[in-house]
């Protein structure tokens, strides 16, 4: 047994967006005390300049060589600042910038708490940063569960509203659930392994010796907590109401980079930790992607509530995300066949973010006439806000992956030949047959915006300027990846390739 | 960029600005997108006359050695300037390697890098084989629009129909210019949003839902096929390029997988018997330009991708394929006339005849010969222009008689109306195939390149098919025929004797007189298609006759 040295030097700078989310978050929640009623949404604005000099960083971050910090010895570190975490960050401040935006008129529309409501986003958003930077398995643990426990408090923010509690109540029961089946697995692994680095357990498994049911089990429960991240069957049950019950830019923040911090632990003990066990969680992977797709889309097709039926695409668009990893273990041992899945994951996710919140976006751009966010309430939006409705239809599309919004097709197409080279014919043929299920409910929802409308012309009330802002932020990333998506692919390229 | 590039960049750019100006200026969009798609139309128009040109003395209008099966062929330059000139020397005038191969060279395409990491490109180019469409569709958008100008639909706002139609138009050029799958599939998908629309919004009844709805289905089910088959192709291939489509790199097995999946996916769209159950469906629903569309230009959609993508693509798979392709296309010939016979509705009874004018368009390409694929594409281009003028008519019967059921009308057409009861006469009797008319083309080649299929064919089997494609043809005459004699001949119903009906408008008239002249030329002269086709379609089948 080797002596641990007890006192470390901590590289501040790997840990820069996280920090600096980390300061924004502390400062919204003091500058809130000193702010007049009038005043509060002013940490709007300050939550969104510390967000983008966190992008900044990140940026510039991804431009050095990868910084590592919390080492228990040179090559075994906890905390990794490279390409690969910055990849994911970039995804996760970005979508941030959106959700932040949103957040404006609904906080003053249903009086919630400025300063607790922005502090306890960025306290989520930091536990989403330093998911993808962690590399053991108690980071990454710790970080799950803060992206988790601020989401709770989130999804009831609206106290006087029972479903709101009820939401809250159903997303901590099925978290607690699964995070205490991630602890059981990873308190196996380190049985198993006597490691909680990712480096050293796969170092680890790489030996026959371990090759017992116990390792399949402890791997398998492991993932259960992410899963329940990333709303794969059968953690999921949670996310309709969830959804619904919350704000609906907590239902969008939830949707995109809660999500995205799940993805990034799991390919984190997918790809690194359990990388030499490819073939047990390669099919429980692609098996989970099929069930998850298809109780998403099946589902969704029953959906008349709009947020509902985001929630359920959701699930399926999640489902689609899982397919890289679930083939990426076929295709092990061959070249890079892992740095692939990882980055057409990346490529699906980052340009999910963008339709999606695109979507969540309309949607509350809708609901300020409409707030039941019925379907039957969209007929005949065209009528009204012709514009809208056209971005709505495009983001829709994009979802459906149908061009003209090719972006949504591209990241379809980035799963599909992933699928295609792990030699998986049924993987896609399944996934073919979703996305045609799903294109019903798209199809039929965008349809809609263009029929007869039920509603008398009331006088129209304008989009607020922040969430047209979002709006445009996200149809102008949506737009440039439709016409150039060579970009992020290049970038998931790069980003995987320091991996 | 040469001009050619700008013109050919121009066939999308055109109508898309057309249908952004026509929803900019909703008081002028009629305007707009007669203005727009006529430049279109003179845009690929200018491309047609640089195109045979540029192939004088070779093929084209303008060469004299005339072109039949089996044929001296005395040199071959396809493509344009940049493609190879390959001289023939003797039966098999292409060496091996580049039977099968269309040549996607020349000045007439634009090739730009898109998405390099998954080895796509935005590749457009014109050849042989796409250009009589290209020409076909700019020329039926133009005159829909036209036709809109007295005849707008009702059911939605004006703008937004002229803009999808314009889009539609951007679609359906993009397709045939395609020359990358994945672009292909881009602009495929494209068409179908608008004619969702069209069907949905400016619909008939009120089944126009159901029918939208089962059109996308459909189309959308096929599109997912057809994705996957592109990804093997592209995957097999290690490229989306159609310049690199061959059969090398597949094995036998995985092609006739992947042209299974394409047979599919192009089969909804043609429709092939039994695929076929959302057209009637969706052309009753349609409006009057809806359906010309529909009929005229996206039906084709399919047996081209079947040309140009399936068989080069797949060579192998297309023998084993092919058999089975003309027992599917004989159903659909026999079962489509059948059914006709039992129509009520003269806009369901077009709709029905589609089927049989399809299928003989894919029994030409099942014998995959150089003598049938020239058919598949004649008959295509017929059955754009005299199907399309068939919708026309009878959309502008039922803007008359407020129906278009049969017994509703009673007859005596051609007494009450006699110069639309007339046109609609020679337009039924161009559709049964009378020789001297366009439609007569494309079902002779077709049976007589079934008369000799390719060299491994059963030939027993396809002197069947041809047989049975005979009798479809007689049925074909006989229900069209008693479609004249009800809704033409006998006298004039007591309901309608005393109810004054407009006859042919001036809109009408110079909407319907292209196709008419065209339906004539082509009868008489059918090198119009062929002159440009036959060699595109020589490379394509190496040359067997």
């Amino acid at each position: 047994m080797t002596l641990v040295s007890v006192t470390q030097s901590v590289n501040l700078v790997a840990l820069l967006p996280a920090l600096i989310v980390a300061g924004t978050a502390l400062l919204v929640l003091v500058a809130d005390l000193f702010w007049a009623p009038a005043q509060r949404w002013l940490s709007v604005p300050l939550s969104l300049a510390g967000v983008v000099v966190a992008l900044v960083s990140a940026f510039a971050l991804a431009r050095a060589t990868p910084r590592a910090t919390f080492c228990l010895s040179p090559g075994a570190c906890s905390y990794v600042e490279d390409r690969f975490a910055v990849a994911f960050q970039v995804i996760v401040l970005a979508s941030t910038v959106v959700v932040l935006l949103l957040g404006r008129h609904e906080l003053a529309d249903s009086r919630l708490p400025a300063g607790e409501y922005h502090f306890l986003l960025l306290a989520s958003v930091v536990g989403a940063l330093t998911m993808a930077s962690s590399r053991d398995l108690l980071s990454l643990l710790v970080s799950l569960e803060v992206v988790s426990l601020p989401a709770f408090v989130l999804v009831g923010l609206r106290r006087d509203d029972a479903r709101s509690a009820e939401a809250a109540l159903k997303f901590f029961l099925i978290s607690v659930i699964a995070t205490a089946v991630t602890l059981m697995g990873m308190s196996l692994v380190y049985g198993v392994t006597g490691s909680l680095q990712l480096d050293q357990v796969a170092t680890a498994l790489s030996d026959p010796a371990t090759r017992q049911p116990v390792t399949s089990a402890a791997i398998v429960l492991t993932l259960a907590g992410f899963a329940f991240k990333v709303s794969a069957v059968p953690f999921h049950a949670w996310v309709p109401d969830t959804y619904q019950g919350a704000p609906v830019p907590v239902a969008a923040f939830l949707s995109v980079v809660s999500k995205t911090a799940g993805f990034a632990g799991l390919v984190l003990l997918l790809m690194v930790g359990f990388r030499p066990y490819a073939d047990v969680w390669g099919p429980v992977l692609a098996v989970l992607a099929v069930l998850t797709m298809t109780a998403g889309n099946l589902v969704a097709l029953r959906q008349r509530h709009a947020v509902r039926l985001l929630a359920w695409s959701s699930v399926a668009q999640a489902g689609y995300i899982l397919v890289p990893l679930g083939v990426a273990a076929s295709g092990y041992g061959r070249t890079n066949a892992l740095g692939a899945a990882e980055s057409a994951l990346l490529v699906y996710l980052a340009i999910y973010a963008a339709m999606n919140l695109g979507a969540f976006a309309c949607v509350i751009a809708v609901g300020r006439r409409s707030p039941g966010q019925l379907l039957g309430d969209y007929r005949g939006l065209a009528s009204r806000q012709p514009l809208l409705a056209v971005v709505l239809a495009f983001f829709l599309a994009a979802l459906a992956g149908l061009p003209p919004a090719v972006a949504g097709l591209f990241a379809k197409l980035t799963v599909f030949r992933a699928v295609i080279d792990g030699h998986l014919p049924w993987l896609a043929a399944v996934m073919a047959v979703n996305t045609v299920i799903a294109l019903y409910y798209y199809a039929t929802w965008a349809f809609a915006l263009f029929g007869p409308t039920t509603l008398e012309p009331a006088a129209a009330r304008t989009v607020p300027s922040f969430v047209t802002g979002a709006i445009a932020v996200t149809a102008t990333v949506t737009v440039v990846l439709s016409v150039y998506p060579e970009w992020v692919l290049r970038a998931a390229d790069l980003a995987t390739r320091a991996h | 960029m040469s001009w050619q590039q700008v013109f050919l960049v121009g066939l999308l750019v055109l109508p898309a600005l057309g249908a952004v100006l026509a929803l900019a200026l909703p008081r002028q969009a009629v305007k707009v997108g007669v203005a727009t798609s006529g430049l279109t139309l003179v845009d690929i128009g200018v491309l047609l006359f640089a195109w045979l040109g540029a192939k004088t003395g070779t093929y084209g209008w303008f060469a004299f050695a005339p072109i039949k099966p089996g044929g001296k062929l005395q040199g071959l330059v396809y493509g344009g300037g940049g493609c190879p000139a390959l001289v023939k020397t003797g039966p098999q005038f292409v060496s091996n390697t580049d039977i099968g191969r269309l040549c996607y060279g020349g000045e007439f395409r634009v090739d730009a890098p898109w998405l390099h990491s998954i080895g796509v490109r935005f590749h457009l180019a014109i050849t042989g084989i796409s250009l009589p469409l290209l020409v076909l569709s700019a020329l039926l958008v133009f005159l829909c629009l036209v036709y809109t100008v007295s005849h707008p639909p009702a059911g939605g706002r004006l703008p937004a129909l002229v803009a999808l139609v314009l889009l539609l138009e951007v679609g359906m050029m993009g397709t045939f210019l395609a020359a990358d799958l994945i672009v292909f599939f881009v602009f495929f998908e494209v068409v179908l949003v608008p004619m969702y629309f069209l069907i949905g919004i400016w619909g008939g009844s009120d089944r126009k839902q159901y029918a939208a709805t089962k059109f996308i289905l459909y189309t959308l089910l096929g599109s997912a096929f057809m994705l996957l088959g592109f990804l093997g192709i592209g995957l097999g291939h290690g490229s989306f390029d159609f310049s690199a489509l061959s059969g090398n790199g597949l094995s036998h097995r995985t092609q006739d997988l992947i042209f299974l999946s394409l047979l599919v996916a192009f089969g909804i769209k043609t429709p092939m018997w039994p695929l076929h159950t959302w057209l009637p469906d969706a052309h009753t629903e349609a409006p009057t330009i809806g359906s010309v569309l529909l009929a005229g230009v996206l039906l084709k959609m399919g047996t081209y991708g079947l040309i140009v993508i399936a068989l080069p693509a797949l060579p192998l798979a297309a023998h084993d394929f092919a058999p089975y392709l003309g027992v599917l296309a004989v159903i659909g010939i026999v079962y489509g006339s059948l059914v006709c016979l039992a129509q009520r509705s003269l806009k369901r009874l077009i709709a029905f005849s589609s089927v049989g004018h399809m299928g003989f368009v894919l029994l030409g390409i099942s014998t995959l010969t150089t003598t049938g694929i020239n058919g598949a594409l004649i008959g295509n281009v017929a059955h754009g222009l005299i199907t399309g003028l068939l919708f026309f008519l009878v959309g502008s019967l039922k803007d008359r008689y407020h129906t278009d059921v049969i017994d509703e009308i009673g007859g005596g057409a051609q007494a009450k109306l006699p110069y639309l009861g007339g046109l609609l006469g020679f337009t039924a009797i161009a559709s049964l195939g009378l020789p001297g008319l366009a439609g007569f083309w494309g079902e002779m080649l077709a049976l007589l390149g079934a008369y000799h299929p390719a060299a491994g064919l059963n030939r027993g089997l396809y002197l069947g098919l041809m047989t049975a494609g005979g009798i479809g043809a007689v049925l074909t005459a006989a229900y069209l025929l008693w479609m004249l004699l009800r809704v033409n001949q006998g006298v004039v119903p007591p309901q309608w004797r005393a109810v004054r009906l407009p006859d042919v408008s001036l809109v009408e008239l110079v909407v319907w007189t292209p196709l008419v002249v065209l339906t004539l030329a082509i009868g008489v002269y059918p090198r119009i298609v062929l002159g440009i086709s036959a060699a595109a379609v020589s490379a394509l089948t190496g040359g067997s006759p």
